[in-house]
């Protein structure tokens, strides 16, 4: 067997919630004393798992616990799971952007994260100028980057406008640029984050061929997250799934996949909450619920029921062009409903103030056929880095039967739209 | 698996703890490209889109000398030791700028720069440095103009200027300005990352050490019982050095010199300690 590369053992964060505030600060003196006097930390006694399908009791959450795990050599790991699952925080801690709270990672060889694509770049500098820049903040020595200069504008295909600054480029010619300067990093370790969710599909296809060359000829490891199972499917070797800051199975990447399925669509889910306050977005999804028409939360719907999803937004800036987008599919990842704020104009994302705002969503009866069904929300905006303001993703998960109809659970049709036989006058 | 031998060589660990004095400056070194990289951005980004350009390295002095002049020697008649007012305040402003500007960024480098921090690692030092490794140069130019207005003096108003060989410390009070300036800021940034409030106060503390600090007055001018007080600033012997061994007025004591020293050494081991220890968690923070 190939040699072990990461060895992370009992891996933990801690995070707190909420503002910081006065209260916030008698608290931290509160955990320094006890740490000095040797105790244990008193906020560690309080924390709760990191599950957002229910509202936040105490101000301090796990958002990983007890992660262990291993990585070879080699390994194309592909990490699953849920929005607020723990991923993020777990890349984050392997590329030392912050620290476990408890455990330790031990690793083998030289890491080079891409959490993001075009860290660091500044706008009023030239595409030749960002490709040192984003290649020294990635660990690239100038030599480095001298040896490859070439292979790097060609993988990007921008050698026209090398001397131009940046922030003339397209968003296309952007994309590209980064991410040719990361995939030309020559780190035994690649952490890649949903970076390949921008750009258009033809030059995604250019970054998983890529990236596998590298893992299947060059022998190196790459930790690999994304919600787009379809390229976990084609890249990854093995998996690891990740269930409200746990690690609910680590092995075969088709086994995690089904089990991440099953788990998201099997179920449903009702509700979700937000949580991690890590990073202030200009808006925020604080809940998401699947009502029925009395107002009760549920995750079943006859065909006959109309299913109303009420989403409550807080607004903490004005964003210029924002809209909201939601996507419905089924338990094959075929999209059945897709809309957007544009939809009826005006878009009422568009002046949104600051401020606290709830949305319902209705889908009328007789339209989502016998099956299960995901929920799916992103907001985004021309003028936001890389489109995307925020992604909450597959939030929610519901089921529709179809009890009512003789044909009941055996119509495979995608809707649920009957037809009545209306008799003419006969002949 | 062959992982569990006991005695495999990990080429690192990632953990919570980490030594006090494991300061990783060798990593620092290996980032070298990365700090030339982040002094070529400050440039080009400082003055872009502006039409006067680099000149703005000229006028924001010479601006600042002509309000001091009109308003703490004309109006205020605050005495400069028989130096030419103009030539009083520049010699002053100069090496005052440069401080005032590391130690704002400095103190920023945290809430700054979170938004690259927060995607990737890099030794965080690296910020600051560069800042001052950018701002020195921006010194120098500065120091060029200060030349020139002194052999204007000098040719065409026939003041006498008496360069001693005290002018060879010039390096020295460089390193102590940037020095201080580097420790100060780095404490405040390590400390700002999560309570805002002292990053409120650093622009309006910076303004009062201006004045704590003899840039528009010369020590000899401060009441006797005040002098002690004003000479535990670090930063007065060095600016009343520095006019010392160029005009041949003022005041200069190695003691005082040697103490500046000293708090620029304790203050920049202890930032650099400091920082290394919030740098690990700061980003659950800011």
């Amino acid at each position: 067997m190939s040699e072990v590369v990461i060895k992370c053992e009992n891996i933990s964060k801690l995070y707190r919630l909420g503002s910081v505030d006065i209260a916030n600060f008698k608290d931290d003196l509160v955990r320094t004393w006890a740490t000095i006097r040797g105790k244990e930390d008193p906020a560690i006694a309080l924390a709760e798992g990191n599950d957002r399908t229910e509202k936040a009791m105490s101000d301090y959450v796990w958002a990983l616990k007890d992660i262990s795990f291993t990585v070879n050599q080699g390994d194309v790991l592909g990490i699953v799971g849920r929005n607020g699952a723990g991923k993020s925080t777990l890349l984050k801690i392997l590329s030392k952007v912050t620290s476990p709270t408890t455990g330790s990672i031990k690793v083998k060889g030289r890491i080079a994260s891409l959490l993001e694509v075009g860290t660091g770049f500044h706008p009023e500098l030239s595409g030749r100028e960002n490709m040192y820049l984003n290649g020294h903040i990635l660990g690239m020595t100038k030599r480095e980057i001298d040896r490859k200069f070439d292979e790097i504008v060609d993988f990007a295909g921008v050698e026209k406008y090398l001397d131009t600054p940046v922030k003339r480029y397209s968003s296309g010619m952007y994309v590209r640029l980064a991410f040719a300067v990361a995939a030309h990093l020559e780190p035994e370790i690649l952490i890649v984050d949903e970076v390949l969710a921008v750009g258009d599909a033809e030059f995604q296809k250019k970054c998983l061929g890529k990236m596998n060359d590298v893992s299947k000829n060059e022998g190196r490891t790459i930790l690999f997250v994304s919600h787009n199972i379809a390229s976990v499917r084609q890249l990854c070797t093995k998996g690891l799934l990740m269930t409200n800051g746990r690690l609910t199975y680590s092995g075969d990447i088709g086994e995690t996949i089904n089990r991440y399925l099953a788990a998201t669509q099997a179920s449903g889910l009702s509700s979700y909450y937000f949580k991690n306050q890590l990073e202030n977005k200009d808006i925020e999804l604080l809940s998401a619920e699947i009502l029925d028409s009395e107002n009760n939360r549920t995750t079943e719907f006859s065909i006959a029921d109309e299913i109303t999803i009420k989403l409550t937004f807080k607004s903490l800036k004005k964003t210029p062009n924002l809209y909201g987008y939601v996507a419905i599919k089924n338990k094959q990842e075929e999209l059945l409903i897709e809309s957007d704020t544009y939809d009826y104009r005006p878009n009422c994302f568009e002046n949104i103030q600051v401020g606290e705002y709830t949305f319902l969503l209705k889908i009328k009866p007789y339209i989502l056929g016998h099956g299960q069904y995901s929920f799916y929300l992103s907001m985004a905006s021309s003028y936001a880095d890389n489109f995307l303001v925020d992604t909450p993703g597959d939030i929610l998960s519901f089921s529709v039967v179809d009890e009512l109809t003789e044909r009941g659970h055996k119509r495979s049709s995608k809707t649920s739209q009957l037809l009545k036989w209306e008799l003419q006058n006969a002949i | 698996m062959s992982s569990d031998a006991g005695n495999e060589h990990w080429s690192e660990v990632i953990s919570t703890k980490r030594g006090l004095l494991d300061l990783r400056l060798g990593e620092l070194w290996r980032y070298r490209d990365l700090v030339a990289m982040f002094v070529k951005r400050d440039f080009a980004s400082s003055y872009k889109q502006t039409v006067l350009g680099p000149l703005w390295f000229f006028i924001s002095p010479f601006m600042t000398v002509i309000m001091y002049t009109f308003v703490f020697s004309t109006i205020a008649g605050i005495k400069t030791d028989n130096i030419p007012a103009p030539l009083f305040y520049l010699t002053g402003t100069t090496l005052w700028n440069y401080f005032n500007q590391c130690f704002i960024s400095s103190s920023g480098t945290f809430i700054n720069n979170a938004g690259i921090f927060g995607k990737v690692y890099f030794p965080r030092l690296v910020s600051p440095i560069s800042t001052i490794i950018s701002n020195l140069i921006k010194f120098f130019i500065q120091l060029g103009v200060l030349v020139v207005i002194i052999c204007y003096y000098v040719w065409f108003r026939g003041f006498e200027i008496h360069v001693s060989a005290y002018v060879l410390l010039f390096p020295l009070l460089v390193i102590l300005m940037a020095g201080i300036a580097f420790g100060v800021g780095v404490i405040t940034s390590a400390l700002t990352t999560k309570y805002r409030d002292l990053q409120l106060f650093v622009n309006y503390g910076v303004a009062m050490l201006m004045y704590a600090t003899p840039v528009i007055y010369p020590i000899s001018e401060v009441p006797a019982q005040f002098k002690p007080y004003l000479l535990l600033n670090p930063l007065s012997p060095v600016i009343e050095t520095f006019r010392f061994s160029i005009f041949g007025v003022g005041s200069f004591s190695w003691g005082s010199l040697g103490y500046s020293t000293l708090f620029m050494m304790v203050v920049v081991f202890i930032g650099i300690i400091i920082f290394n220890q919030v740098e690990k968690t700061f980003m659950d923070t800011v």
